[in-house]
């Protein structure tokens, strides 16, 4: 098939950035987005133009590091990442415009590239559970309820792609940050840290310079992995009790 | 290029660190003997961690729990991105919760005779030792693993063993693992024990006066190059299954690393033991970029089968029970579906030369589950495989509860690597290597789920108890900059990069990659032969004088470059593989994922020759395009005696 | 040696230092617990409304009744309290209310339009039209009340402006196009702020789960529909003479 697509075109930082548009030609259905990207930039090498620039890595859908918005949507138009959206849910003919996330704590590096550290930094400011190598008692020491288990597994799918953010209209990583408050706290192992972490992954949160939720949804709409938007109301419950319970 | 498969035999290597006694005490007495580091003096120590994998990021962590300074990289932008994240099945452990007769005895030998017994058995017995610890370790980090209702821990059995020793969490394990090693890193960071550098690829080893005392590398982002000096440096960045340039590995997953620590004098082990997953999905076409795997935990319900008539083109709903050929439970009735995946992706190979496989090209079996459905009911089957029919069904448009999978094996793990010692030491003293970047623990052949217990038994157990030794038993002191082995290789760096950009060919850095990849399936792939071997080898120098004459990057080295990197990569890719079809060549034996034809039984299976062969093979750089030498460690077989691996 | 072993222990381990705000301070300086002042005092709200509606329900038995519950409401508490005294609690618990739901709105809208500095170049319809115009239903709603104040409390800008006979001003009031006009518009932005505001409140205090979400948001809208039907039924009622 054929395709207009419009693509965010910005060198660097600090450099201003257009829409720029493309033809490609001979796409086959089969191919996912990213390759119909790499079949663009295979063309642009060899027409000694600057190929575009995009986060990929595993193009199975886990490792997180691929996305865009697509007409958009952040992933596009099916419930998944980028690499696994596959040209059969586009026509002949059709117009698909590509933009970077779009969000003040994930300023664009270049082109399609943007800068999510600040989700790491979430992380590393709770989002663990502090169990140094070494000093963990035997597995079966503490079983964990099997819905409790199922509960803690569904939150720590996300991949840290940052969608949510994304398609947010507040730039807001509640989604984000509740997965993995949500799975830490629900499980017995997470129970002593249970109130710094949801007190500090918060306050790195506001610090990144993402929104506060407005309750739009749009979040949960775009996670590729399901995070469901009651996490958030289980994050702000934790919060709340955090807040009265932590130990000054 | 003759000369270079005139290669020389060099002096025999040996590991001189395992401590002689009785297998199961080997790692306790290396531990005790080994030297401690004060641990008031070990933040003076700086320790470089290059990747963030299970074996990188466990590693990582715990060297800075210890108190060590750890400077690490990923070329990521986050290190919880690394290629660990993509294991689907599980990880073993020897813990016997099954009361099914496992024991990390069991666990040794089955690692040993699945790996075809080319494996070294000190540290494969440490290997099954460490996994119990493993488990707790996970548990302890919030790890969500698939639990029974009673809240225990659930297990199933994996391709190979008789035993239910793998933990699971869904289709997912290896994504939650390493999800708990980067926290457990993260925490480090946060702490300011770690110092990490996303986005940023070693392109050299800094070796000074003999020993690995830093690394060059490149801002991905920026494009400066710098250099950063440690005490030791530890290589955690995986496997080279991207020289095949279709693999199951992430796209950016590179050799580089290693094969610039190897042209420093590392030797590089047993590069020709490549494993070929059976379970993935057939390529739908010249676009495809990469190949998606399906864990093979699916063969544990599903059954495999190819039509038993030639060019039997019916939808396979249209073939009756009696017409189809459930070739692995025909051939291996005690294993079935459940043999290693070496013997599973040469069953698959030879059912589609006979001209029965199935799907577009005829390069594909079914992986059915209609039997697990009706057996179980689809919700079951939902639950244990959910992720993974969905995955399938994304990419190929066919629903596998109603239509059965269709699967093609595809390079997936090496298990050839950088030669190292019990204490995971390279050949050049200060460098590491850990995780899939050594030659390992997993012979010729890997087993499942095995790889995530490698990486993080590496990580998290054994190189925070050896790395001690050396940096106990070595001068602290500083790196002079201005040293001349840190000029040459800051200025190797750049020059390469600058010609890189300089060429402005006529041919993408892919089209050379893809074209490499295809050379290499064909010759050193599933199945390899003297003959075809001689080609490659004729044909891979020219490739790499056309590549440094007709490749064309585009843009500067001072910016984010995506071709840059790649040519770079492709560029160190044409040396690798190059040794790769000589070590394939020199190995005139038949051993788990390495199958010469020359050497088969005569109903086709592999054929070992441990007079000849029971060795490692460590090679030694000595220049592009110049005949290694090869240096090699004998195998000895005390507790595990070599037989004819038998899984019918 | 023996007593540097736990300082370096500490030091490598130890990965949280200071001390933490109290309760308060951590609910106003973060989003989320500026959510929850936004929460807290819209319920506060919304129930104050809830009585309101059914009171103002009550201009359908005539005049004299709602005349009397006028005064009525002034002499609650006696003679515990002064004669409407408690009118001037609940006016200030609701000053206050709107005060602080309207300041953390404020603060919130700024730091999220902050954070999301550029549009998609490609534009397409998010979320429901409820949640989209909170920010302007809120502003209209704030203008509003004070209009409302002016119109029927103060009496600044009513028709009749009688003091004692609200009866009688409202229905003066009503007989204003205009006055009808501004009235309904804001019910209806009330009954959409509502039916996110709601919803979104009970996510915000973490009442929202799986098994609510459906209860929660059919509440959600049946108290916006109710509550827009009974504040608009009594313009409607003036309009067409059934009230007069």
């Amino acid at each position: 098939m054929r395709l207009t697509l419009r693509i965010w075109r910005q060198r660097g930082p600090e450099q201003p950035g257009t829409m720029t548009a493309y033809e490609v030609d001979g796409i086959s259905e089969d191919m996912s987005f990213l390759e119909m990207l790499d079949t663009l930039n295979e063309r642009l090498i060899l027409d000694g133009d600057e190929p575009v620039a995009f986060d990929h890595d595993c193009r199975e859908g886990i490792c997180g590091a691929c996305g865009m918005v697509i007409n958009g949507q952040a992933h596009g138009p099916e419930r998944t990442t980028t690499c696994q959206l596959h040209m059969r849910h586009f026509s002949d003919g059709d117009t698909i415009d590509i933009e970077p996330w779009r969000a003040a704590a994930f300023p664009v590096v270049k082109d399609l590239v943007v800068d999510r550290s600040a989700f790491d930094r979430i992380i590393g400011s709770g989002g663990y559970v502090t169990a140094p190598t070494g000093s963990a008692p035997e597995a079966h020491a503490t079983p964990v309820p099997k819905p409790v288990a199922d509960t803690a597994f569904e939150h720590a799918e996300c991949i840290g792609c940052g969608a949510c953010v994304a398609a947010c209209p507040n730039g807001s990583a509640m989604l984000f940050t509740s997965a993995k408050v949500v799975h830490l706290n629900v499980l017995p192992q997470g129970a002593p840290e249970r109130e710094s972490r949801v007190l500090d992954m918060v306050g790195t949160m506001d610090a990144e310079g993402f929104g506060g939720c407005t309750n739009t949804g749009e979040c949960a709409v775009a996670c590729p992995k399901g995070i469901p938007l009651q996490s958030i109301a289980t994050m702000n419950r934790e919060f709340l009790r955090a807040a009265r319970r932590a130990p000054r | 290029m003759t000369s270079y498969t005139a290669y020389q035999t060099g002096e025999p290597i040996a590991d001189t660190k395992a401590p002689a006694g009785p297998i199961e005490e080997r790692w306790d007495r290396r531990r005790f003997t080994a030297k401690l580091v004060n641990p008031a003096n070990r933040r003076k120590h700086t320790v470089i961690v290059v990747g963030t994998g299970l074996a990188g990021g466990s590693a990582g962590a715990t060297l800075a729990e210890q108190g060590y300074h750890v400077v690490q990289f990923c070329y990521q932008d986050s290190p919880r991105r690394a290629h660990s994240i993509a294991a689907q099945g599980g990880v073993n452990a020897a813990k016997n919760y099954r009361n099914d007769g496992d024991s990390i005895h069991r666990l040794f030998y089955d690692t040993v005779k699945g790996g075809d017994f080319r494996a070294r058995e000190s540290n494969v017995r440490r290997l099954a030792q460490v996994s119990v610890e493993i488990i707790d370790q996970c548990v302890a980090q919030g790890v969500p693993f698939a639990r029974e209702y009673g809240g225990l821990l659930d297990t199933r059995s994996f391709g190979g063993v008789q035993v239910s020793r793998t933990f699971y969490a869904r289709g997912q394990t290896g994504q939650q693992l390493l999800l708990g090693a980067y926290q457990a890193l993260s925490r480090q960071i946060a702490a300011g024990n770690v110092e990490m550098h996303a986005r940023t690829e070693m392109l050299d080893l800094v070796v000074v006066d003999g020993r690995a005392r830093g690394i060059v590398a490149r801002d991905l982002v920026t494009g400066e190059i710098s250099t950063h000096f440690a005490d030791a440096v530890v290589l955690a960045s995986g496997g080279y299954g991207n020289v095949f340039y279709l693999s199951t590995n992430a796209k950016n997953s590179n050799a580089t690393a290693i094969w610039r620590a190897h042209r420093r004098g590392a030797h590089f082990a047993n590069p020709c033991f490549t494993q070929i997953h059976p379970t993935c999905i057939p390529r739908s076409g010249d676009h495809q970029s990469k190949l998606t795997l399906m864990s093979e935990s699916l063969r544990n319900d599903g059954r495999i089968w190819v039509p038993k008539a030639k060019g039997d083109t019916r939808a396979p709903g249209r073939i009756p029970e009696d017409e189809r050929d459930y070739y692995l439970e025909r051939i291996y009735p005690s294993f079935g579906n459940l043999v290693p995946r070496d013997i599973a992706s040469r069953a698959a190979k030879n059912v589609c030369d006979e001209g029965r496989g199935v799907g577009p090209g005829g390069q594909g079996v079914y992986l059915d589950f209609a039997d697990a459905i009706a057996r179980m009911g689809r919700d079951k089957v939902a639950e244990k495989y959910g992720n993974l029919f969905e995955m399938y069904e994304r990419i190929t448009a066919e629903d596998p509860y109603e239509v059965p999978m269709r699967i093609y094996p595809a390079i997936h793990y090496t298990m050839g690597g950088l030669w190292v010692d019990y204490d995971l030491q390279t050949t050049v003293p200060g460098l590491f290597a850990i995780g899939e970047a050594n030659f390992s623990d997993h012979g010729a052949n890997r087993l499942g789920a095995s790889a995530l217990m490698q990486g993080l038994a590496d990580g998290y157990f054994v190189l925070p108890s050896t790395i001690n030794d050396y940096l106990a038993r070595h001068p602290h002191d500083t790196v002079d900059p201005q040293h001349p082995s840190v000029t040459e290789a800051v200025e190797g760096v750049t020059a390469r990069l600058e010609k890189l950009l300089s060429i402005d060919g006529d041919r993408t850095p892919d089209s050379f990659h893809r074209e490499l990849g295809e050379l290499l399936w064909d010759d050193c792939g599933m199945a390899r032969n003297a003959t075809g071997l001689r080609k490659a080898l004729e044909r891979i120098p020219e490739l790499r004088d056309e590549f440094w004459r007709r490749v064309k990057v585009p843009g500067g080295g001072e910016e984010l470059n995506q071709s840059l990197e790649k040519a770079n990569r492709i560029a160190d890719y044409f040396e690798l593989a190059e040794l790769m079809c000589l070590d394939a060549l020199h190995r005139e034996e038949s051993c788990g994922g390495h199958f010469r034809e020359e050497s088969q039984t005569p109903d086709g299976e592999a054929a070992r020759d441990d007079d000849r062969f029971s060795y490692v093979a460590a090679w030694e750089f000595r220049g592009t395009g110049a005949a290694p030498v090869l240096h090699k460690e004998q195998l000895v077989f005390e507790y595990v005696h070599p037989t004819q691996r038998s899984y019918a | 040696m023996q007593g540097v072993l736990p300082t370096v222990g500490v030091m490598a381990l130890a990965t949280r230092t200071g001390r933490r705000p109290s309760t308060l301070a951590t609910l106003w300086r973060s989003t989320v617990g500026k959510k929850t002042v936004m929460a807290v005092t819209g319920v506060i709200m919304l129930l104050y409304l809830v009585a309101h509606m059914l009171g103002n329900l009550k201009i359908f038995f005539g005049s004299t009744e709602f005349n009397g519950y006028a005064y009525w409401l002034r002499t609650i508490g006696e003679p515990a309290l002064h004669y409407s005294w408690f009118l001037w609690i609940v006016r200030v618990v609701l000053v206050a209310a709107v005060v602080f739901h309207g300041v953390a709105a404020y603060q919130l809208s700024r730091r999220d339009l902050g954070a999301r500095p550029t549009a998609y170049a490609h534009r397409r319809p998010r979320a429901g039209y409820a949640t989209r115009t909170m920010r302007w239903g809120g502003i209209i709603l704030a203008l509003f009340i004070v209009w409302h104040l002016l119109d029927l409390t103060t009496l600044t800008v009513n028709p009749r402006g009688e003091a004692g006979h609200p009866y009688q001003n409202v229905v003066a009031d009503f007989r204003n196009w205009y006055a009808d006009a501004i009235y309904i518009v804001a019910m209806l932005a009330l009954g959409l702020h509502i039916r996110h505001g709601l919803w979104s409140a009970a996510q915000t205090l973490g009442a929202n789960s799986a098994r609510r979400d459906a209860a929660l948001k059919f509440t959600a809208n049946a108290l916006a529909l109710v509550l827009t039907a009974g504040f608009v039924a009594v313009p409607v009622s003036v309009m067409t003479g059934v009230v007069s």
